[in-house]
């Protein structure tokens, strides 16, 4: 278990929790956060932050300290030499 | 004691569920509403081909977003978008020019003779309102026909929220919401329309950081001074094959010198009077589509163009009437405008500009559009000139020019390429147009806030030019 700014480029996961609450809350689920969806990372940016993350077949770009909120389960990878 | 509502049974009901199921309810509910339309989706929504367009979608977005290539792309854009702007309005331009100067405007006198009209008031007329919306058209006309369906169609392919998304961080350096790239964009095509389009910010702090800067975004009234300044000042000492390369160049430094400005007074503002906690921030990224041509160039000639345009047409008509009669009428012996010109003339020495300049700054508050002719009218008409230059126009009309004759003028005016180089720092630092203002006023209800959008701007154009124009004149350039 960890967190979606953790989430390294072509790794995929699914999301577990949202620690977010009140509107914020609301908002990541009305854009598809939500406990169950499979989450990738899309794309960086050549400043570091914010990053995009393809969940639900559409991208969406969080700040960090808004990934953080996030809870995820990686899942092992498909070809399975390693496990991050 | 009356039994209770059935309104506050029901809210008692939902109180004590609340407690039983806790906030997972909720959770629970989006939960089931998404396994339920994914199972709908799968069964109705065929996907052939999605899986080639995704990747390319991918692909493109990598490149644009990378840390190497991200920020010459949008660079290279910018300059490409100007360039062919530019380019392309050069020879319209001249074309309108003589059709409503050259042509149109003679034939107007001779109707007005015809019809016998007094000489102030064909004059008033032709050579004060009819000319300056005649101006207003050819110059701007068509730079906005090729800039705006160009900007457009950046915006169908779902460009610009990468450029938010490339540029987010540094607004979030700077205590700004994400959404602001957005409306620093929105800014580009009119400051009136950005600081609307700044109701997309929730927080109310942010907001008014938004507002606050729209005013560095370079807008369409702005552009033609720009050009003007870049192409014959600047653009022409650089040798003749890349002079609209360099135009172009000089253009985009200013336009980079605004997003600077921008990012600079935010992080000031945030840190002192807007100070707060910045909030949160997502951006969809809608996938690329192929931009819809036809339909791009409708919009943007007729929500856009022809908008802008009217309103450009609008406010020129009053101003070219106003330039009209400071040039015409006399007391003790000069014009109204020759006297304010030298009333203005110090503090326009002081800025590294002159006195015609910010005449022309105060008659043009109503529009942009109308700095230039405004300065060339003024310049012809209060300053002694050569005789042969002087005797190009009388007084208190607007006039058009090639572009060698504007710069033979404004050089016999006095002028240098410290006083160009100052024109477009100040043409992005001075007060919005009065529809700007009052905007900003009808969006704030602040006499507070709408004072310090107009001040902020006017105090670090005297600031910047005055210290340029000192340093310019310390180095001994000027």
């Amino acid at each position: 278990m960890t967190t979606l700014d953790r989430l390294s480029p072509g790794q995929r996961a699914t999301i577990t929790s949202l620690a977010a609450q009140g509107a914020e809350r609301r908002r990541l689920m009305d854009l598809g956060f939500i406990p169950g969806v499979e989450i990738e990372v899309e794309m960086g940016n050549p400043l570091g932050d914010p990053r995009a993350f393809r969940l639900l077949g559409g991208v969406v770009a969080l700040r960090r300290e808004q990934a953080r909120e996030i809870g995820i389960q990686v899942q092992p990878e498909e070809t399975p030499t390693h496990v991050a | 004691m009356a039994s209770p509502h059935p309104g506050t049974q029901l809210l008692q009901t939902a109180a004590s569920l609340r407690g039983e199921f806790g906030a997972e309810l909720n959770d629970r509910l989006m939960e089931s509403y998404l396994e339920e339309s994914a199972r709908i989706a799968s069964g109705a929504v065929s996907r052939t081909g999605q899986r080639a367009r995704l990747s390319l979608d991918r692909t493109v977005d990598r490149i644009l977003t990378s840390r190497t290539l991200g920020f010459p792309l949008m660079l290279l854009l910018l300059w490409g978008v100007f360039w062919l702007t530019i380019a392309g309005a050069n020879v319209p331009s001249s074309m309108l020019a003589s059709l409503t100067m050259d042509w149109g405007a003679p034939r107007l006198h001779a109707l007005a003779d015809l019809l016998q009209a007094p000489a102030w008031l064909s004059g008033f007329l032709i050579d004060g309102v009819y000319l300056a919306m005649a101006w207003v058209l050819s110059v701007m006309l068509p730079p906005m026909a090729i800039f705006f369906p160009l900007f457009t169609l950046l915006e169908d392919l779902g460009y610009l929220p990468r450029v938010a998304f490339n540029l987010d961080r540094l607004f979030q350096r700077a205590g700004a919401h994400g959404k602001q790239a957005l409306t620093m964009m929105m800014g580009y095509g009119c400051n009136a329309a950005g600081v609307v389009s700044t109701r997309i910010i929730d927080s109310p702090r942010e907001r008014l950081i938004a507002i606050l800067t729209n005013n560095f975004s370079i807008c369409n009234g702005r552009w033609p001074t720009l050009i003007l300044m870049g192409t014959i000042f600047i653009g022409a000492m650089a040798p003749a094959g890349l002079s609209s390369v360099i135009a172009s160049g000089s253009v985009v430094a200013t336009c980079l010198l605004g997003i600077a400005f921008t990012l600079a007074v935010s992080a000031v503002l945030s840190r002192t009077w807007l100070r707060g906690e910045a909030s949160t921030f997502s951006l969809e990224l809608p996938p690329y589509r192929p931009p819809r041509v036809l339909q791009t160039l409708y919009t943007s000639v007729i929500d856009r163009t022809l908008i802008v345009l009217g309103r450009a047409m609008v406010m020129a008509a009053p101003a070219g009437a106003v330039i009209w009669l400071i040039g015409n009428i006399h007391i003790g012996g000069a014009s109204i405008a020759a006297h304010l010109v030298s009333a203005l003339g110090p503090l326009g020495w002081l800025m590294g500009l002159n006195g015609v300049i910010l005449l022309a700054y105060i008659v043009a508050i109503p529009a942009n559009e109308i700095i230039v002719p405004s300065i060339l009218m003024l310049t012809l008409t209060a300053t002694s000139l050569e005789p042969s230059l002087a005797g190009m126009a009388s007084p208190g009309v607007m006039v058009e020019f090639e572009d060698a004759t504007v710069h033979q003028v404004l050089t016999a005016g006095g002028w240098t390429m410290l006083t160009a180089v100052n024109l477009m720092l100040f043409a992005l630092l001075h007060n919005p147009c009065s529809t700007t203002i009052l905007t900003i006023w009808k969006e704030t209800k602040s006499l507070r806030w709408t004072a310090a959008a107009t001040l902020i701007p006017l105090a670090l154009g005297f600031a910047v030019c005055t210290v340029t124009a000192a340093v310019a004149r310390a180095l001994g350039w000027v």
